[in-house]
């Protein structure tokens, strides 16, 4: 009986066909295709997700003409998914993982009438593609700040004699060795470090991006460990929601978590993506170019901290962040400033980080420049961080 | 009293078995069942949603065959998910459990890929893409004999053991990324963009379509393997007996073996098929679970390969369709898993149908009873 499932299938299609004929192009012809990795249950993800829905309803877009897909594995089905949207008649279509890049710039060779951006992603200015951008944000300030809420709650602990001062240890939930991840703990950290000289950093990688398990066993051996104070760079609520069984105050990225830990969550570092996606959609409706590398800061945006849980912090830490920020944008204030880490017991005076991406240090590039590692430089470098180094006072478990 | 003894007793409602269904009946049951399957659906899809289930549907067909390309991807995925799917059959057939599809395939991939790393475009591409697919058959099969072996000589649980041996084949690839990619992002990346050594060629312009012959072929050895061949038919009889099979004179223990050796080269195949035609790169989740899935689509079709191009074709055009009521509706893509839920609950309950008959006390008989 193939026939009747055959022929019950071509009247389910000659329904579908009726069905679609009613909706009809909007006057705007414009088109923007979103790439996600996961779907809304990802932090990562709905960060840009929320992102996204901002701008469309800033810029007043419908629904037709912003498109989600969601669940796009780092493989072909990327591409797949950015040749469908460039069916569908998107002018711009942006991918927000790492791994999505390789089959982002296949589809950009291809389809050269369209711009295609990709976040934290770091070849754009290596394929000198003219529809082909990166981009990404100075998050390691974002994260120096929530550092300063974690150093102050260290000396709170200090100071109610909870721990003693030599027992100021942080445990950090990673999700990858590489140097996004590291430029992540190593500026969380310096922030910590900067008003609590005595806190050291143990770090556990979980290897992969989204894993409540994983995510949340790491956060209870790095507690058992003995560190007192949990943050992370991991898309899950595994680790907040362990600290909270456990009553341990924790930091995290991307989103408030006050809502999983509301007695020990006390604030969020985070990427507010819709300055950049306003720009990005903004150039193409004007036909300007989209900037080859693009890096949000503090100053465009791009750079937040999520509301400040007032029962979980110390008691100044808003004080203490405000003054930072204000640092922070009048350039006094670098992140990794040379004079205050070493790697190995000595100082950095210069160093080749590789932004090429070959994974070797690129020759004739110095990344220290007047005291400082210049980190997401994308004028001068790239905007994805380049940051790769191990500095002391931190310890991968 | 004394009536109530003499009564014979009749539950109201007994099952039997069906002695032999007629082919067409068997297929009218399956044909409600996704009618009703459908009704269920759009039922759960108005309560939870609000959206016009007729809509849902459409939109679910148009993610299938809105465009020309999409057909062609939905025909790429129905080849990797029928490839591997014939490729647990034999095993099944056979009664053994070989859970290790997935790791097959990732062995598989992990073959090509290496020879797409280390080679570079150092061969004229027919002799790498000969090269490739016979590495990746080789470890599919590497793979696939170690639990058949410890099953034929010690009696080992294969179900465990090739489960296991999955997660070793996902640890041996990371590790492998990690060695070829050592800036510990433990993402891979398309090997020979520039140049497209060991990449299967576009045939009339389709990229996908030599992937699809690949499977064709397949599909039709493998039918004309297991129904004809007296290899074929070793299989069914170890299968229904492994006594009976001793008896005869079949040598059980070359039959596990050389049963899961084709199994896992055909996975190992599938692997090739991934790397070379698809995806030119390797992930620990390359797979995607496909090895699983299509344990379900070989039970569904019953070993029968040629009926697997159907119920492969099922599963995958739920899946597409899934993605696209998340895209064209914003929905949460977990609606689209409860409708494929709801679905496939149907089309497998309804198996049940098929084989047994459901008698009711009927009034009738009551009245002759009392």
């Amino acid at each position: 009986m193939k026939k009747i499932i055959a022929l019950l299938l071509v009247a389910v299609m000659v329904l579908g066909l009726v069905a679609c004929g009613g909706d009809k192009k909007d006057k705007d012809t414009f088109k923007v295709g979103f790439i996600f990795l996961h779907d809304e249950n990802s932090t990562y993800d709905n960060n840009f997700m929320m992102a996204a829905k901002a701008v469309q309803k800033e810029l007043n877009l419908t629904d037709d003409q912003v498109i989600f897909k969601v669940n796009v594995p780092e493989g072909n089905e990327c591409f797949d998914a950015a040749e469908d949207l460039v069916d569908m008649g998107c002018d711009v279509i942006f991918a927000d993982s790492f791994g999505h890049e390789s089959y982002m710039i296949q589809a950009a060779k291809e389809y050269t009438d369209v711009q295609f951006c990709h976040a934290t992603g770091t070849q754009a200015k290596v394929e000198k593609l003219s529809n082909y951008h990166n981009a990404f944000a100075s998050i390691y300030e974002g994260r120096f700040l929530a550092g300063i809420a974690a150093g102050l709650k260290l000396n709170e602990m200090i100071a109610s004699g909870k721990i003693t001062a030599d027992k100021a240890k942080i445990g950090y939930v990673g999700a990858f060795p590489y140097a996004e991840v590291k430029s992540g703990y190593t500026s969380f950290f310096l922030g910590a470090r900067s008003v609590c000289p005595t806190a050291t950093m143990d770090v556990k990688f979980t290897d992969s991006w989204f894993d409540i398990g994983k995510e949340k066993s790491a956060a209870e051996s790095l507690m058992s460990d003995g560190c007192v104070l949990i943050s992370q760079h991991a898309d899950s609520e595994g680790a907040p929601k362990a600290c909270e069984a456990a009553g341990v105050p924790n930091i995290a990225y991307n989103i408030s978590t006050i809502s999983m830990a509301p007695n020990t969550a006390i604030i969020s570092s985070k990427i507010n993506w819709a300055p950049y996606f306003k720009l990005m959609i903004e150039s193409v409706q004007k036909g300007e170019a989209i900037p080859t590398d693009y890096c949000g800061t503090i100053e465009t945006g791009s750079v937040e901290l999520t509301e400040l849980n007032e029962k979980a912090a110390a008691a100044g830490t808003k004080e203490a962040i405000d003054a930072a920020m204000a640092k922070f944008k009048a350039g006094e204030l670098k992140v990794f400033d040379t004079s205050k880490f070493t790697v190995k017991g000595a100082a950095l005076a210069e160093y080749a980080a590789d932004i090429n991406g070959d994974y070797k240090p690129d020759e004739g590039v110095n990344v220290i420049k007047d005291g400082y590692f210049n980190e997401s430089d994308a004028n001068a470098h790239r905007s994805a961080p380049y940051f790769d180094l191990d500095i002391d006072g931190i310890t991968i478990k | 009293m004394s009536d109530l003894k003499t009564k014979k007793h009749e539950p109201v409602i007994h099952i039997t078995k069906r002695a032999d269904l007629v082919w067409y009946k068997a297929w009218i049951i399956r044909a409600v069942a996704v009618l009703a399957a459908l009704i269920v659906s759009a039922v759960v899809i108005m309560l939870l949603t609000k959206e016009n289930p007729i809509q849902i549907y459409a939109s679910m067909i148009e993610g299938n065959f809105g465009t020309e390309r999409r057909i062609w991807v939905m025909l790429k995925e129905l080849a990797i998910l029928l490839c591997v799917s014939l490729a647990v059959t034999p095993a099944f057939k056979m009664r053994f459990w070989n859970i290790g599809a997935e790791g097959q395939v990732l062995v598989g991939a992990l073959g090509s890929a290496a020879c797409m790393f280390y080679l570079g475009d150092s061969l004229p591409l027919p002799a790498m893409l000969i090269l490739m697919f016979i590495v990746s058959v080789i470890c599919g099969i590497i793979w696939g004999i170690i639990p058949a072996f410890f099953k034929a000589i010690w009696n080992t649980n294969e179900t465990l053991f090739t489960l296991m041996m999955n997660y070793v084949a996902m640890q041996l690839i990371s590790f492998f990324i990690m060695v070829w990619v050592p800036n510990g992002s433990s993402v891979m990346g398309v090997i020979n963009p520039q140049t497209k050594s060991g990449w299967l060629p576009e045939v009339f312009g389709q990229k996908y379509l030599l992937s699809i012959l690949f499977v064709a072929v397949t599909t039709i050895i493998l039918f004309i393997y297991l129904k004809e061949s007296k290899q074929g038919y070793e299989i069914t009889v170890v299968g229904e007996s492994e006594n009976t099979a001793r008896y005869v004179g079949i040598n059980v223990k070359k039959v596990i073996i050389r049963t899961m050796a084709i199994s896992g080269g055909i996975c190992g195949m599938a692997g090739f098929l991934l790397v070379s035609g698809i995806n030119h790169t390797v992930s620990a989740n390359l797979a995607g679970g496909v090895g699983f899935t299509a344990i379900m689509v070989s039970w569904l079709a019953k070993f029968n390969p040629i009926v697997m191009v159907l119920t492969s074709f099922i599963i995958v055009f739920l899946q597409i369709g899934a993605g696209e009521i998340a895209t064209s509706f914003r929905l949460n893509q977990s609606i689209a898993d409860i409708v494929t839920g709801i679905i496939l609950f149907f089309i497998i309950g309804c198996e049940f149908f098929v084989r047994y008959k459901i008698n009711f006390r009927t009034k009738e008989k009551e009245e002759k009873n009392a």
